[in-house]
């Protein structure tokens, strides 16, 4: 099997990525913009010999993954808004228990039922502080296609090598929109499998002892190791513990195994930083008018710039410090109040030449939004 | 092999009060699981939050302690993902019935094979005694202490009524009964349901004057009868015990394996 | 209990039994007592018909009844 080209939703490239990186168990529930997902699983997974599961609501959809991952699948739920609100509560626990899962959420206006049908970027912070207490979190984006192919691949990587859930972070507007996108063939991008214990039976395995490279290997449930998974603060066994050292040792590595590796996890794409004096700083469908922008301005001489993001979380803040460096101004497009430009704000050494190009009206912010703005910054007028 | 050796015997005593009722159901489980031979390697147990939920750290099962009222949520996934575990979920009446109320009716409702033990001690232990949506009309708790008007479920009505095709009702004072049903429950192909009257001393016995643990099961022995005793026509409210539901129906698993079968064929 | 055994011996364990009484309560023939640390003895064992109801409804699973073919 060669290479196939196919024409799709943003939607469907996210099954492709999901399938082609094995996910073989995915549980959801019908919610606007992310039921193609649902649908076009409950039809492929099956085929593949994988299971499909339309839960009662998003909460047992949740629960229902992390059940399935620890027999040793890999597992998928999407959902949108309201469903990734009413994720958070198990989302923690698979942090907590340190399940290998991936959450996709093609984002919607909100707050509450906001509006359905059309685009936002307005869960950047939900993602990453949605469930309570501290912790980390891994979350992708993807402006096109190919790119929501490849980020999905990217994120059952993730999962399975940090023992840990991952978050698609994507939005209405890629998830609806169809262009093309090229499956590679089988192998030609790597995949991470589950890392299981050689731990014999009999002997004592350690669910939660991080060998020396800080990975955790896991054993099915049904083999031969028995060991308990809690959303308690718990030892190395995976029995509940409040002895304040084992509770202090959990959240740092839970952390640590994420933040330390910000740069590891750091996926993004240059567009002409080299020389530019303005960089824009977008992701998802935003980096689309972004980029359109910078190209016609190319053209025209100016030395604007695009970094887009695809890693949003851990926050990639040294490698936005860095590429924003030498620029005079940088402007942040994104399609919400401001989430990212935020932590873009704290990379950066220089926060008051920071500015937002943004739409919070449902729309898809367009190359002439941008444009205002820079005309502003560039000092041309309104 | 003995009782004992499906038990994580380090962690014992365990934690539950002197007298608590979750105790003699977990002694009547383990019974039932040694009496079908089973090997701990085929069982997995989850559980969700509150007193009744830390039965699965006890055992020497794979164990799930999850989230309050979503254990079976999570045994559905490890259920539907690997159906030749057997999956045993014990939960509280609050934990299954009240936050975990959705998930239950679903659950009867696939008729997925997992064995779902409610311990039915009409309150909410852990958290110091406010009332369930078992506690019912009249009793006292700390959230109704001008006594309770929230009516109760019908446990064994409810998972009648959403598609449960084995539903069976014990006491811890008829632990053999509670054994049995167990055993049943397990054997059965298909959603199961066993409800056990369990007493928290502690909570539920002391605000409404019950007595001692003894004095409370005791109780459940005068207010419950066999299925079918002449007794319940002279006093409607005697509680019946035993299998009020066992048939035979699709079970979610085995019917899932024929939708691959199937999209395989294309 | 299909068949009738004999008692050998009751096991007990002190650590995990709560002195709750349930066993005290019930057993039909008044074998068991509480000490003074509120552990559970067996004052009268000659009397015991290993019928075992202490046992399956011990919360604690604390007592044991040994039957003389070996049974537990
Ligand atoms: S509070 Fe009640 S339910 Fe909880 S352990 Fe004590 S007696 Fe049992
Ligand atoms: S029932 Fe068990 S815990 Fe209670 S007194 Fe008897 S042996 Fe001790
Ligand atoms: S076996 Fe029966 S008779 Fe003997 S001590 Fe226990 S309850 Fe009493």
């Amino acid at each position: 099997m060669s290479t196939q080209v196919k024409f799709v939703q943003g939607n469907e490239a996210c099954v492709e990525g999901a399938l082609y990186a094995g996910l073989d168990f995915f549980a959801g529930y019908p919610i606007t913009p992310s039921t193609e997902i649902a649908e076009l699983l409950s039809r492929r997974l099956p085929m593949a010999g994988g299971k499909f599961i339309q839960m009662e609501d998003e909460i047992a959809s949740m629960a229902a993954i992390i059940g399935a991952s620890l027999t040793g699948h890999k597992v998928m739920t999407a959902t949108s808004g309201p469903g990734f609100s009413l994720m958070q509560e198990a989302l923690g626990y698979a942090v907590m228990a340190e399940i290998p899962c991936v959450i996709t959420n093609v984002q919607r206006g909100g707050p509450s039922t906001g509006i359905p049908t059309h685009g936002s970027q307005g869960d950047v912070m939900q993602a990453r502080w949605g469930t309570h207490g501290d912790h980390a979190i891994i979350a992708l984006t993807a402006s096109n296609h190919q790119d929501v192919f490849a980020m999905t691949i990217e994120a059952f990587n993730m999962a399975e090598t940090y023992r840990t859930p991952v978050i698609l972070l994507f939005d209405e507007i890629v998830g609806h929109m169809r262009e093309k996108l090229e499956v590679p063939e089988p192998g030609e991008i790597p995949l991470v499998e589950r890392l299981r214990t050689s731990v014999k039976g009999g002997v004592n395995y350690h669910p939660y002892l991080p060998r020396e490279d800080g990975r955790l290997p896991m054993s099915d449930f049904g083999d031969v190791h028995r060991y308990n998974v809690t959303g308690l603060y718990h030892d190395m066994w995976g029995f509940p513990s409040s002895d304040p050292d084992v509770v202090h040792g959990l959240i740092r590595h839970l952390v640590d195994k994420i933040e330390n590796r910000t740069n590891l996890l750091a996926r993004y794409k240059e567009h002409h930083l080299e020389d530019a004096e303005i960089v824009m700083v977008s992701y998802g469908s935003a980096a689309r008018s972004a980029l359109h922008v910078v190209k016609n301005r190319r053209l025209r001489g100016e030395r604007l710039g695009l970094l887009e993001l695809q890693t949003l979380w851990p926050f990639p803040k040294d490698i936005v410090r860095e590429k924003c460096a030498n620029a005079e101004a940088v402007v942040v497009v994104e399609l919400n109040m401001g989430q990212v430009m935020q932590e873009v704000k704290k990379a950066v050494d220089f926060p008051e030449r920071v500015f937002l190009a943004n739409r919070i009206d449902g729309v898809f912010i367009t190359p002439m939004d941008i444009r205002k703005l820079l005309r502003l910054i560039q000092g041309k007028g309104v | 092999m003995s009782t004992h050796d499906y038990l994580r015997q380090r962690f014992f005593p365990h934690m539950w009060c002197p007298g608590c009722g979750h105790g003699t159901v977990l002694n009547s489980l383990l019974r039932a699981v040694e009496q079908l031979g089973m090997s701990k390697n085929e069982i997995v147990m989850a559980s969700g939050i509150g007193c009744s939920s830390r039965i699965s750290g006890y055992v020497d099962f794979h164990t799930l302690h999850t989230l309050h009222g979503r254990a079976l949520a999570f045994a559905t996934g490890v259920k539907l993902s690997k159906p030749e575990l057997n999956v045993i979920v014990p939960m509280g009446d609050g934990d299954a019935l009240a936050i975990g109320g959705n998930h239950f009716i679903h659950a009867c409702r696939r008729n997925i094979d997992i064995t779902a033990i409610v311990m039915n001690n009409r309150i909410y232990g852990m958290t110091g005694g406010q009332f369930s949506p078992m506690s019912g009309v009249g009793i006292n708790a700390t959230t109704a202490p001008f006594s309770n008007i929230d009516r109760e479920f019908d446990v064994v009505k409810m998972a009648t009524a959403a598609g449960a095709t084995f539903v069976a009702r014990s006491t811890t004072f008829h632990a053999q009964q509670a054994t049995d049903l167990i055993k049943q429950a397990i054997l059965h192909e298909g959603f199961s349901v066993v409800e056990i009257l369990s007493q928290c001393p502690t909570h539920f016995g002391r605000k409404n004057k019950l007595g001692a643990a003894a004095d409370m099961m005791q109780h459940y022995k005068d207010i419950t009868v066999p299925i079918g005793s002449s007794k319940k026509k002279d006093n409607p409210d005697l509680i019946e015990r035993g299998i009020f539901v066992q048939e035979e129906a699709p079970e979610y698993c085995r019917e899932y394996d024929k939708i691959i079968e199937q999209a395989m064929k294309g | 209990m299909a068949k009738k055994k004999k008692l050998k011996q009751h096991h007990i364990d002190r650590d995990w039994c709560k002195g709750c009484g349930i066993c005290v309560h019930f057993c039909p023939k008044n074998v068991l007592e509480l000490d003074e640390m509120d552990k559970v003895f067996a004052a009268r064992p000659e009397d015991c018909i290993a019928c075992k109801l202490c046992e399956i409804r011990c919360p604690d699973l604390a007592i044991e009844i040994e039957t003389e073919e070996g049974g537990s």
